[in-house]
């Protein structure tokens, strides 16, 4: 999983040798989800995906696209707040929606509640008709979750994020798209979870959420402490792979010189 | 040809009450905000509101404006929660019928085209069917059968859009980087009104920018009303970025209704022009506004 090749250019001076933080670990963990995806739209929602998003193309798959948050498509490694230097393509809003119904996106969101099935909610907490709090509205999570790859980023992993039952069904989990039909179920595919305290994924027989790793210093009695369903673990459960020299540079100096990654994320 | 200038009170005095009205622009950005602040100083009300939301949705619903609310989300952009939509919801204050955002596209682009629906796949498996009873599924006549999410129609009575430049017969030019879906509005609209930041000359259009930037044609448009600075305080690029200072007063001064009282009396229950200067007046007083 690590060690991979660094292609971005290194900047002159001391490189920061300090040891990762956790939202680096995160980072290098999130950037993972797009590992093998090829020639598609990454689609990172907030700042740790945008980062990790940027460092996969650098690293490991270069063929990715990636927009600079607006309607232009950039080539390059570019700075959290910075524009792309070359644009290679036009994709307003209804580009977007065109480019998810081909399935050719992976895209990374921050639920506020996710389940054992990977249903996710964004819409808001309590019932729908009187939320005891509105959130943003489904966005686009219902199609997004039944046209092409998913994945999520959820910086604070706790029993009030990680729920037995979301309250608003807006992004699709394995059992609903399977009670859906095939229409629903066949570009479904929910590819990892990563939350501040380790790495998820459904590759389990009946699709449910599976310890993948726990970030350096978490343990698992942590992890099921923080989660408010049965999670499963394997007999073995590694590390989170710690990021590379060249990963930490690539993050420091190159795509967060401002450090906008340490607002996200509380340990 | 037909001239279509009109100000933007003549516009609201097309409009009634129980009306279907859309709203172009996507979140706070490029919204007909001077139109939205004309809808609000009117009497108009039991609106029902197609949106991909932003403050226009704030704005309509604190002056009770809106029975019902057709969105795939609500929200500021910089500032993710828009506050009053927070409010009406937990309130239960309106119907709200919340859809993915591709469902919004295809509901308006359903009415364009004068169909009953469009299928999709979005919205499969999603509460979006359990909280909106009405939605129905279709099954393909082909031989994939696929049980898909058929989509009706979102037929408006109005539609309101901003636009950087328009002609006075309705040909309007956005130069910023996303057209968004302001002509699938027009176009699903019974009559569409474009405000603008300037009217000018029809060759004017293409003297500087590709033709490809004429996204509406006045075959859309019902009536064209030059509004300069009427996405304030939404972005209106390249002409002016979102205005953060002042969506940070709208949005703090939304957390409680004194405050809200304060605001609404300094900078709503004016006129457009008074609005403006009301903004440049405060921001020159304020300690810390660009």
């Amino acid at each position: 999983m690590s060690g991979t090749a660094v292609t971005g250019g290194a900047p002159s001076g001391n490189p920061d040798a300090s040891p990762a933080t956790r939202a680096e670990v995160c980072i290098v963990a999130c950037a993972q989800a797009w590992r093998g995806d090829g020639e598609i739209l990454a689609s990172p929602i907030g700042v740790i995906p945008t980062i990790a998003a940027r460092l996969a193309r650098a690293t490991f798959e270069p063929d990715l696209l990636l927009t600079d948050g607006e309607a232009m498509l950039g080539q390059g490694t570019w700075a959290i707040g910075d524009r792309p230097e070359v644009v290679e393509g036009w994709l307003p809003y209804r580009a977007i929606f065109d480019l998810i119904y081909n399935g050719t996106r992976h895209v990374m969101m921050s639920p506020s509640q996710i389940d054992l099935h990977g249903n996710v909610n964004i819409s808001g907490i309590g019932d729908f008709a009187h939320p005891k709090a509105a959130l943003l509205g489904v966005r686009g999570a219902p199609g997004n979750t039944v046209n092409h790859p998913t994945s999520y980023w959820i910086p604070r992993h706790t029993p009030r994020t990680f729920v037995a039952r979301v309250d608003m069904v807006s992004g699709v989990g394995y059992d609903r798209a399977m009670q859906a039909g095939r229409a629903a179920s066949r570009y479904h595919d929910l590819r990892r979870v990563v939350s501040n305290l380790g790495v998820f994924d459904f590759a389990t027989p009946d699709r449910v959420m599976r310890l993948a790793s726990v970030h350096p210093g978490v343990n698992i009695d942590e992890v099921r402490a923080a989660t408010g369903f049965e999670l499963i673990v394997p007999a073995e459960v590694p590390q989170t792979p710690q990021p590379s020299a060249g990963e930490l540079v690539l993050i420091r100096s190159v795509i967060d010189p401002g450090g906008s990654r340490q607002a996200e994320i509380r340990r | 040809m037909r001239q279509k200038l009109m100000t933007a009170d003549a516009v609201v005095a097309e409009l009634r009450p129980g009306m279907t009205i859309g709203i172009g622009g996507w979140g706070s950005r490029r919204k007909p905000m001077a139109l939205v602040r004309a809808i609000c100083r009117s009497e108009l009300a039991d609106l029902t509101i197609v949106s991909y939301g932003g403050p226009d949705v704030g704005l309509l619903l604190a002056a009770g404006k809106v029975r019902k609310l057709v969105y795939g989300f609500v929200s500021l952009d910089s500032i993710p929660l828009e506050p009053h939509f927070r409010v009406a919801r937990q309130s239960g204050a309106i119907e709200a019928a919340e859809y993915d955002e591709g469902m919004l596209q295809w509901g308006l682009y359903a009415a364009a085209c004068r169909l009953p629906f469009l299928p999709t796949r979005a919205g499969l498996g999603s509460d979006v069917l359990r909280v909106n009873a009405d939605l129905r599924t279709i099954r393909s006549p082909y031989a994939d059968g696929e049980e898909l999410v058929a989509v009706p129609a979102l037929r408006l009575d109005a539609a309101i859009v901003h636009a950087s430049r328009a002609d006075a017969h309705g040909n309007a030019q956005f130069l910023g980087p996303d057209p968004y879906f302001d002509d699938l509005f027009c176009m699903a609209a019974e009559r569409a009104y474009v405000s603008c930041e300037r009217v000018v000359l029809t060759p004017e259009l293409t003297a500087t920018a590709p033709v490809q930037t004429l996204r509406i044609q006045r075959w859309m448009v019902a009536g064209v009303v030059e509004a300069p600075r009427g996405a304030h305080f939404t972005s209106c690029d390249p002409d002016y970025g979102r205005d953060e200072w002042f969506q940070r007063q709208y949005a703090s001064a939304a957390a409680d209704p004194a405050s809200w009282a304060e605001f609404r009396a300094s900078y709503l229950d004016l006129d457009e022009a008074g609005y403006h200067a009301a903004v440049a007046s405060r921001r020159a007083a304020a300690p810390g506004a660009p």
